[in-house]
Formats: structure tokens, sequence, C-alpha cells
């Protein structure tokens, strides 16, 4: 790694496998980086209202909407961001929704390929170009999908050789590949999925794109609750040889507590040996954090906040 | 009405379509149903996966795992202790071979189909951007299901952004190419007068593409030209398949709130389209037992009776009494931390509408799955009655 640590970076995207907690994560950075007195904008890029959800907010828009004073949350819209695009720099203003632009712009974004995630990851380069906010961090698409749009600039760069467009993916890619300025943040959990995946997307963001990995986020980090001589006593006592005891002694639902202890002790050294294969794989200068499973009753603003704190002490 | 559990579709559907949100353990549980419906039913089944971990690939013992459909080794089967009565095979989705060879299919001569795979944005089309999984994925199973092989395709969709894409991917593509933007863009002197929305388009599109781009488009679009036709009337007919009563939708979900939020999207925007959502697969469900009273109140009594119950345990194991009151703390505690996301998962499973499609709950496996015996054993689970 040779940008500086995430916090020092001005614009974040968080990514993942699908059911790691990506949008928790991005959540709780956003929050954890306006607790400590930036100015930030939280961005959802597939607007399905999982990040307005982590701040029990009603669904937002493209218009960003202030959850706290300096924390504002934003959903993208690619023909909004199309028609704010047209206004600011071609200075061709379009009122409203209007068919045929639509239409058109439709048309554009199918035919043309890297259109729409230049105009995505171009509205967000812009607000970090702007400096409307200290920090921008990005909810951003699941593993495959990050890959072709941080690599949109430059795939535009070979299909466009003239226009604003090109302009555009030039200086865009001058903000995203700046590791000073720019980073990615994967968030996994220690299961095996997961982990190859975090794996084979640091490989493929580092050969295909020019954007850094700012550091890995494993959620979801099991307790250590046993040393070596209480996990054998357990391993002796969830076996058949003291079943008799058990059942004289311990209150009748017991089974189900062993069952439990069981099942969180099996879990724990799973996720363990999962770690193992991340560090082992990963570049040592890519640093780890560790989030850990949260026992809330439920999930939102509760556990949004749990996740900065966390946060705030890996990162601290 | 018939019943829509897990079984009977496997046993009289052709076509099983496994949709649903990321990392919920979808490939393999399509993989799995497949694999019991070969073992236990018989026939010859298939499992068409988009993106399998080689860890799946090595499951089923092929792994070379590729475009074509390779046979899984009916030996695996008795290894994992289960005679197969029919048989099992895979295919994965290679998007840039299958669009090669759809081009291939439709280009009216080799000259055109050449001109076509080199051009530069087909390549980049076809590699670079997602949304052509979508489409590819449902051409290539109509393909494999216009052979009659097979008795059953069991499908695992493609991991897209707007998660139902691919099922709008065939209408979007016959759209696509029957509209008269594409059309003027194409043959502009042919369609004599110009509309206001291809003015809009012209104005929008030279500002920020640039002329030579949109040359590039225009000779990439044009030498697609001969091939509409063939195009428009085969994503029409991969969209019949998909409405199609031989056709069932699972959905696969956990039971967190994000991808129940996720699965619930599915169950309604398949009901809109009038797709068959048949049944809804919640995986990696906790011990039921962690939300038992009796169990509630045994965790509180070795938490509060520790100090007594640890000497007992001490003399029971033969270890320290302080290792024994350890234990007895860490099994009071895991309970605890265990059953709270149990009540908030089953809270969350207690809030998520259905509709009329049933509901099949696999319990959290404590090993990963490896081999074609832990497919089994899932497949056991998926097709288990109540």
């Amino acid at each position: 790694m040779i940008g500086p640590v995430l916090t020092g970076r001005r614009l974040l995207f968080v990514t993942g496998k699908g059911g790691v907690g990506k949008t928790t994560v991005a959540a709780g950075l956003a929050l954890m980086l306006a607790e400590q007195g930036k100015t930030v904008l939280a961005c959802e890029i597939d607007a399905k209202g999982d990040l307005s959800a982590a701040y029990e907010i009603p669904p937002v828009g493209f218009d960003p909407v202030k959850v706290t004073s300096s924390l504002s949350v934003m959903a993208m819209d690619t023909e909004a961001s199309l028609r704010e695009y047209l206004r600011l720099n071609l200075k061709i203003p379009i009122m409203g929704r209007i068919g045929p632009l639509a239409a058109a712009f439709d048309f554009v974004a199918t035919a043309a390929p890297g259109v729409r995630e230049i105009l995505t990851v171009g509205k967000i380069c812009w607000e970090v170009r702007e400096r409307h906010y200290d920090v921008v961090v990005v909810d951003a698409p699941a593993s495959g999908h990050i890959i072709s749009q941080l690599a949109a600039p430059d795939a535009i760069a070979e299909l466009v050789r003239i226009g604003p467009i090109r302009n555009q993916s030039q200086w865009m890619a001058e903000i995203l590949n700046n590791p000073q300025a720019t980073g990615v943040v994967v968030a996994t959990t220690a299961e095996e999925m997961p982990i190859a995946e975090t794996i084979e997307l640091t490989q493929r963001l580092e050969q295909e794109t020019s954007v850094e990995v700012a550091g890995i986020v494993v959620n979801r980090v099991l307790p250590e609750r046993f040393g070596p001589r209480e996990a054998a006593a357990f391993a002796a006592l969830n076996s058949d040889t003291h079943r008799a005891w058990i059942d004289e002694h311990l209150p009748e639902g017991a089974p189900a507590v062993l069952e439990a202890t069981r099942l969180a002790t099996q879990l724990r050294r799973h996720r363990s040996r999962h770690l193992d294969v991340l560090r082992r794989e990963m570049d040592p200068s890519v640093p780890l954090y560790y989030l850990p499973e949260l026992f809330t009753r439920a999930e939102g603003l509760r556990m949004t906040r749990q996740v900065a704190t966390h946060l705030a002490e890996e990162l601290g | 009405m018939a019943s829509r559990d897990l079984l009977s579709l496997l046993e009289t559907k052709e076509i099983i379509i496994t949709c649903g949100p990321g990392g919920v353990g979808k490939t393999t549980t399509a993989a799995a149903a497949a694999a019991i419906t070969a073992a236990r039913e018989g026939g010859r089944v298939l499992v068409l996966t988009v993106d399998p971990a080689r860890r799946l690939a090595d499951a089923l013992g092929v792994a070379g795992i590729g475009n074509d459909v390779v046979a899984v080794d009916p030996a695996l089967f008795a290894e994992a202790g289960m005679e197969a009565r029919g048989s099992l095979s895979a295919a994965m989705l290679d998007t840039k071979k299958s669009w090669d060879e759809l081009i291939a299919r439709h280009a009216p001569s080799e000259e055109t189909r050449d001109r076509i795979l080199s051009n530069p944005l087909y390549t980049s089309l076809t590699t670079r951007f997602v949304q052509s999984h979508d489409y590819i994925a449902m051409e290539r199973l109509y393909e494999l299901h216009a052979t009659g092989e097979w008795d059953l395709i069991v499908v695992d969709t493609p991991p897209t952004r707007n998660a139902l894409d691919f099922l709008d991917a065939p209408a979007r593509m016959a759209d696509f190419f029957s509209s008269r933007l594409l059309r003027w863009l194409i043959m502009p002197s042919r369609s004599g007068f110009l509309g206001i929305a291809s003015k809009g388009f012209a104005q929008v599109a030279d500002r920020i593409l640039g002329r030579q781009f949109l040359a590039d488009i225009t000779e990439f679009f044009g030498s697609l030209e001969s091939m509409y036709e063939g195009f428009v009337e085969r994503s029409q007919a991969v969209r019949r398949l998909l409405s199609d009563e031989r056709t069932a939708f699972v959905v696969v979900s956990s039971s967190e709130l994000v991808p129940l939020r996720e699965a619930t999207f599915f169950v309604e925007q398949l009901a809109t389209r009038n797709f068959l959502l048949a049944c809804v697969v919640l995986n990696r469900v906790l011990p039921r037992s962690l939300a038992d009273s009796s169990a509630t109140e045994a965790s509180l009594k070795i938490s509060q009776d520790s100090d007594h119950l640890a000497e007992q345990l001490g003399a029971e194991l033969k270890v320290d009494v302080n290792v024994a009151k350890r234990v007895l703390a860490t099994m009071g505690e895991s309970f605890t931390d265990l059953s709270v996301i149990a009540h908030r998962e089953a809270a969350a499973r207690a809030n998520f509408s259905l509709g009329s499609a049933s509901m099949v709950e696999v319990p959290l496996f404590d090993e990963d799955i490896h081999d074609l015996r832990g497919l089994l054993r899932l497949g056991e689970f998926l097709i288990a009655k109540d």
C-alpha cells in the first residue's frame, strides 16, 4: 500500500461479496468519520434503500439528505446524474424527466458500454473534486461490478479518443488512480466463499484497475472464549461419556445449551481457519481490520453505531 | 391446487431457476437440488451455473468445468453412499464464448461474423460490462433446453446488479433491436423525418461522446443489422420459455434483514412478471432450540449456579475448578449470544411475505460443503417433508 491509512483519504469505495454486511460497514465508516469532525457524504450505488435503512431514515434520492449536521446520504441515479452533468458541463438545461432525452440516454447507455459507469463514478468524483465534503464514502456494488465501475474511465479512454467524455474520464482517472485520495475497502466475513472472493477481488483490482486497496474489514468475527484447557474440558463434557452426569446435575434444557456452545465453538474454529488463509494470501502491506459479530436485537441504527465505535477503535 | 413443495417441483418441472440475493448459498443450493434429484428421482439432470466456485466444481468432481456440459462420475454418488438412479451433469456459463457462438449462429456470412467479432466495441460489450451476462445466461438455458436431452435443468442465476435484470434481458434485447433510435442511427437517410427524439439524441450523444465514437457505434450495430430478426425472434422465444408452466422459480435467502428484504423484492417482481414462484429456500437457519424457554432457563441456571456446579463438574471431568467455571460461564454466554441472533432472525422470517410459495428451512451447517456427500446432505434437507 502506498497511500495513507484509510481515514486519511477523501474517497472510499466499500465493496465485498453479497451478504457480508458491506452496507453496514459503509454506513458505520461514514458515521465514524463524521463523528471525527469531518463532513461526509455517504452514497449508495445500488439504490435499494439498504444504506438509508442502516441510518433508519426514509429512502433517499439523488439529492443528499442530512442524517447529522456533518453526515449526508444520497442514492445514485444515473439519469439524474446525466441531467446534472449536462447542466453543469455543457450548459444544456434539461427540465424534468423529458421522454426523448430519457429514451436517448437509455439508448446511449445500452449501446455504449461504460457510459452508465462513467456517470455513476463521475458524479462521485465530481463531489470529491469540488470538495463539497471532506470525505465521500461509497456503498459500492458487490465484488464483480466494482471492477467495471473503477475501470470505466480507462475503458472509455480506450474507446473514445476525443470529446468531453474523454476529458471527463481523464480527470476522473486522476482522482481514482491517486492512492493519496482514493481507496477501496473490501468488506468480508471469515467464511470460505467471502474470503476466496476477497483474495480474487484484490488481485483483479491490482491487475485491471489502478485503484488502491486501502484495507480489508473482516466483519462478524466471533469472540474466542475458550482457552485450550477449557476447550478440551468442554469437548469431554459434550461427549457421550458424561451424559448421565449432565442429566443428573444440569437443568432440563441443558442439551440445547451444550449444542449452542458446540455450534459457537465450531463456527469460531472454522472462521479462524479461513482468516489464516486471508492473512497468508494477502499482500502484507494491506491492513486488516476486525469487527466483532454483534449480538444486537435488530439491525439498524444501533448496529451502525456499534460498527462505527468498533471501527474507531480498530483505526484509532 | 398441486403442492408446490420443492420435491414435487423437482419431480415435475423441466426448468428450475434459483434466484436471490448474493452470499446466501444460491449456487450450492442449485447444485444440491440437482444432485438429490439425480440420486433419488432419476432422469437426466443438468445444473447450469454462472460463476461456480472452484469448490463446487471439485465437489462435483468436474474440475475442468467449462462452457460444455460435463458429466458427473456416477462413482462419486456411490462414494457418497447413495446409488444414483439417474445422471447428473454440470455446465458453466462462459459469457464471451456464448456470445461468440450466438453471433456465429445468426450471422448471415462469415465476413459479417468476423467483422462483429473483431469490433472493439463488441469485445468490450461482451467481456467488460456485466449486463451482457444477463441475456446470454437465458439464451444458453434456451439452447440447452431445446436439445431435449434433459429431464430437468436447474439454473443458478448470474449475480446481477439489479437482481432481476436477467429476467427482463430477453425483452430488453428485443426492444433494443427493434427501437426506432437504433433504426435511425443506422439508417438515417432511410428514416427521412427526424423526430424530436432523434434530434435530442443526436445533440446529447454528439456532445458527450464525440463523433468518432458515434461512428464506431454505428458501424458496430450496422454489422449486427442483418441479424436483428433472428435476435428479436429468439429473445421472444426465451421470454416465453421463462413464463412457461414447465418452468418454476425458487428464491434462496438467509434470515438476515438485508437479504430477506431483497428476497421480498424478488417475490414481488416474479409475481409482477407472472413467473411461477414456487418455493422459498431459507439457508443457515439456527437451531430452533435456541428459542426454547426451557433452554433459556437452563442457560440462566448454569450461569447463576456456576460456583456450585463448577465444583461438581471439575470433579466429574477431573479438571481444575476454575477451568470448569469458565466452561460453564462460556456455555451461558454462547447460548445467550446465539439466541439473540436466533430471535432476531425468527422475527425477520415472520415478517417475510411469501405470497403463495412454500418455504423450506435449511439448518446452518457447521462444515463447509466440499464434496458430493455434502451436497446430497443439503439436498435431503431441501426435499424433506415437515
